[in-house]
């Protein structure tokens, strides 16, 4: 049977969160996330924090070694699918509806990106999120996202 | 050497083919190139590793997202006497359909080409041109050489 619309944000804050939704570590499942090897870092309240480590395969110019912009845009999308996860404390699937990706300055050669994402709010049908990617500092940005995901009640496929 | 020359180089030698072997994330996503008239059109035929929901099945987001920037860089390459590598200042797309494990289609359209910055937009669809399934837009700079000088 499927699940019901989580009707509010409320009802949502006395069940789950606080604590690190466990489906999360199935986020990288998906074949594309587990191509780029996205790993979960962190995850509390609605956030999560999501590694993108550097590798060959990602290399937007090759003499510059530094990560292809569609690169940090798959980051940007995967993470705020999983804050919104996280936010909602289960594993119904959701749409991007929208996503717009800001790059202040290209990322390091050979270096890791991280993401971290805040699904600052739920509503019963649309979800919002804001996100940055950094290299080592979250205040010195290589790149900001925000973006929007029209919720469901059907599961997210999980392995 | 830098990826511009390079690039310069087969556009000159028309080898539309081998641009995607010069950029590693292109060849990861498994775009595919060919030249309509004068320009270059970005295909992504479907590979299992672009699957984001594999219960629908449906590509990733992100993999969307890569596909048309990819698509826009080259479009950008291809069609302007640009000076150096176009690089993305910002990207937004707009997600109207479920991308289907089948080949898409890409379709860029230069909304204006400055010295400094270009504005392109950016088309995909699978079976049906007039029922794209992502419209992008995003602002590339052009020239990081004549810098915005700041009155003190």
């Amino acid at each position: 049977m499927k699940k019901p619309y989580i009707h509010s944000a409320l009802s949502m804050m006395k069940n789950s969160k606080h604590d690190i939704n466990p489906l999360l570590h199935k986020v990288n499942q998906t074949p594309h996330a587990t191509q780029l090897k996205l790993e979960l870092i962190d995850a509390k309240d609605t956030t999560v924090t999501l590694k993108l480590p550097f590798g060959e395969h990602l290399i937007g110019d090759p003499f510059k070694r530094i990560m292809h912009g569609g690169a940090i845009s798959t980051l940007m999308d995967t993470v705020c699918g999983a804050a919104v996860f996280q936010a909602q404390g289960n594993f119904q699937s959701m749409a991007t509806l929208d996503l717009r990706v800001d790059h202040m300055k290209p990322g390091e050669p050979d270096a890791d990106v991280y993401a971290t994402a805040d699904c600052y709010r739920l509503t019963n049908t649309v979800a919002f999120i804001r996100a940055t990617a950094y290299t080592k500092d979250i205040n010195d940005p290589i790149a900001t996202a925000v973006a929007s995901f029209m919720r469901s009640n059907v599961e997210f496929p999980v392995r | 050497m830098n990826l511009f020359n390079k690039i310069n180089e087969l556009k000159s030698s028309n080898d539309y083919e081998s641009l995607v072997s010069l950029v590693p994330y292109a060849k990861t996503i498994g775009v595919e190139t060919s030249l309509v008239g004068d320009h270059i059109v970005s295909t992504l035929p479907y590979i299992e590793s672009n699957i984001g929901n594999h219960a629908i099945p449906a590509l990733h987001g992100g993999a969307v997202a890569g596909f048309m920037e990819v698509a826009a860089i080259f479009h950008l390459m291809w069609t302007g006497e640009l000076k150096q590598m176009p690089k993305v200042i910002d990207f937004s797309i707009d997600y109207l359909r479920t991308g289907h494990a089948e080949t898409s289609y890409s379709q860029c359209e230069i909304i204006r080409l400055g010295r400094r910055v270009a504005l392109c937009n950016i088309k995909v669809w699978q079976d049906d041109i007039n029922k794209p399934f992502a419209l992008a837009r995003g602002h590339f700079l052009l020239s990081s050489n004549e810098p915005f000088e700041a009155k003190p």
